[in-house]
């Protein structure tokens, strides 16, 4: 007897976003990425369709980064301390879909980098590549609103990803994003009631519903994955039941996740136990990585770039349909 | 739940007077408004009163179809008068509607068939509507097997188990509520279910408030779609809040708001 599988009919499908700005479009990037437009839950291609692939975006940051653990910051400092070489490199040894710069130079407890600098570096950055860039703010919301405007202004026009608005502060984020033409990230806790209220917030100011990519802060595997999981696949599950505010593409944090676990980094010596550590941190971040693929997440931000290699490998095994 | 906005029929004076006029603006308001309060579809009813049935039609779906995108809910007893509204409609339409007598499903359900709507099956026979949920069930249960043989999806059948005035038979309400759960397990995927709400507040007080309280305890027992009047603010958000409540939707601290965004 055949076997007939069951099919869920879904009434409605994911907001599709594209990031980056060709020159015909009024930017300078070489190439655009479209995420979204799922009728389905991840992979399920005999269910609906899945129209763009999931992204990876390479962290970049502005300052040379402190603490990071041997096996990955081998790869990372002979360019470190200079963003657009740390992007160059991110682009085009490791093949990063988009750059995720992160302006942590800003914080006014670390070094309290200007405006100006921030929007330097966003140029450079700009000049070095022709992947779309995602920018992400210090995550201090007096300093960003400070800065945000003239980051904003500094990539106008290459459609760039505004990281990120929150419930208690989007009204500058958004309208920067407004004015230059931006889209923007809509952060909220592990929490859909809270990531539908931003998103509704954000869309009262005028943000088409195409521009927004949502953002629910989640942790690695080990710290609460699971439930991460759940949250991730339920948001996905209200846009597919036809939850208009709940629609928009998703991000997932990864690298920076998985490299501050102990697990990730703790000398062999003081755990024997848990194996060698060259390749911990790397299982750590493919293992979150995949769960959050497989949760419905469109872009994940990753570090290391023997994971991103894996994932990669993931996701074009997963897109082709076929039984791996 | 799927809101039919009910305004645009001619029983009421404002459509009926726009319509011997000609004057398309007040029915555009009224599909716009309705669209703006939540409607995700119009009811389309020439009424009773109009010599010209099939222009009227025709009229109204065209200066309708000019202002919203919503599909339309052609909604009249007479099947020619139906197969101009479909046509005017071009195929965004949903036809209200068949009963459960032979004769007329003999003529509907092929319109729904070729033109690729769903359609509304009243619990209704020759002998009228029936006194239970389990007559109703049993003209339901037609409905569903004709829609079948015509190829018509079962999640395109929205049953009415057809309400009544409240103040003439009040037994009927809780009946229906029955029927509503009912349906459920006619077939796999069930038909929906879809009410005309306003039909048990006819001739009694307080008809808002009747509306509502009925429209909760209707969503609370499975109820689907309803044709209503999306203007009444009130009962919009006690739907919407059911729907919260029922977790169908997604509560967020505008969640009022959200519905009709």
């Amino acid at each position: 007897m055949p076997l007939t599988i069951p099919k869920e009919r879904w009434t409605a499908e994911v907001q599709t976003a594209t990031i980056g700005a060709t020159e015909e479009e009024g930017g300078t990037r070489t190439s655009t990425i479209t995420i979204g437009g799922e009728q389905t839950l991840p992979f399920l291609h005999f269910e609906g369709e899945t129209p763009n692939r999931p992204v990876i975006a390479m962290e970049v940051l502005d300052e040379t980064p402190t603490g990071w653990p041997e096996p990955l910051a081998r790869h990372y400092e002979d360019v470190w301390d200079d963003p657009a070489a740390w992007a160059q490199k991110a682009v085009e040894q490791f093949g990063a879909d988009l750059i995720c710069l992160r302006l942590v130079s800003a914080n006014p407890d670390g070094s309290n980098a200007s405006a100006d600098q921030c929007a330097e570096t966003i140029q450079s950055v700009l000049e070095a590549v022709g992947v779309p860039l995602i920018i992400w703010g210090c995550d201090n919301d007096e300093k960003d609103n400070e800065i945000m405007p003239f980051c904003s202004q500094a990539g106008s026009g290459e459609r760039c990803v505004l990281g990120s608005a929150t419930e208690d502060n989007y009204k500058t984020i958004c309208a920067s994003a407004l004015a230059d033409g931006h889209l923007i990230i809509n952060q909220s806790p592990l929490d859909i009631n809270i990531q539908k209220q931003v998103n509704i917030l954000v869309t009262d100011m005028g943000m088409d519903l195409g521009d927004i990519i949502m953002y629910q802060v989640t942790g690695s595997l080990g710290y609460g994955v699971e439930y991460a999981y759940s949250i991730l696949e339920r948001t996905r599950l209200a846009a597919l039941d036809g939850d208009k505010m709940l629609q928009m593409p998703m991000l997932s944090i990864v690298g920076s996740e998985a490299w501050r676990v102990k697990e990730a980094w703790q000398p062999e010596e003081d755990a024997p136990e848990w194996g060698p550590l060259e390749k911990r941190g790397i299982i750590w971040e493919v293992a979150t990585a995949t769960l959050f693929l497989h949760a419905a997440t469109d872009i994940l931000v990753m570090r290391h770039p023997e994971a991103v290699a894996y994932v990669r490998d993931h996701i074009d095994e997963m897109m082709s349909g076929q039984p791996v | 739940m799927f809101v039919i906005g009910e305004r645009i029929n001619g029983m009421f004076t404002d459509v009926k007077k726009a319509i011997q006029a000609q004057d398309p603006a007040p029915i555009q308001q009224l599909a716009r408004d309705q669209v703006a309060a939540g409607a995700n579809a119009l009811d389309i009813n020439v009424g009773p009163a109009s010599p010209d049935k099939l222009g009227a039609m025709q009229w109204l779906v065209e200066i309708t179809k000019e202002v919203v995108d919503v599909p339309l809910c052609i909604d009249s007893p007479n099947t020619e008068v139906m197969r101009v509204g479909l046509e005017a409609a071009e195929g965004n339409a949903i036809i209200n509607s068949t009963t459960g007598e032979e004769e007329r499903m003999e003529k509907v359900l092929p319109l729904a068939a070729e033109y690729d709507c769903p359609v509304i099956g009243l619990t209704i026979d020759a002998e009228g509507v029936p006194r239970d949920a389990n007559g109703r069930m049993e003209i339901a249960l037609r409905l569903v097997s004709a829609c079948m043989e015509q190829g018509i999806s079962t999640t395109d059948l929205y049953i009415d188990a057809v309400i009544l005035p409240v103040n003439a038979l009040q037994q009927v309400p809780q009946e229906v509520l029955n029927t509503l759960q009912m349906c459920k397990a006619l077939s796999d995927p069930p038909p929906k279910t879809i009410l005309g709400l306003s039909n048990i507040s006819q001739g009694a007080l307080h008809r808002e408030l009747i509306n509502r309280i009925y429209l909760v305890m209707a969503l609370a027992n499975g109820l689907d779609a309803a044709i209503v009047d999306p203007l009444d603010s009130e009962l919009m958000d006690a739907a919407i809040t059911s729907e919260v409540l029922l977790n169908r939707n997604v509560y967020c601290d505008d969640f009022l708001k959200a519905y009709r965004k």
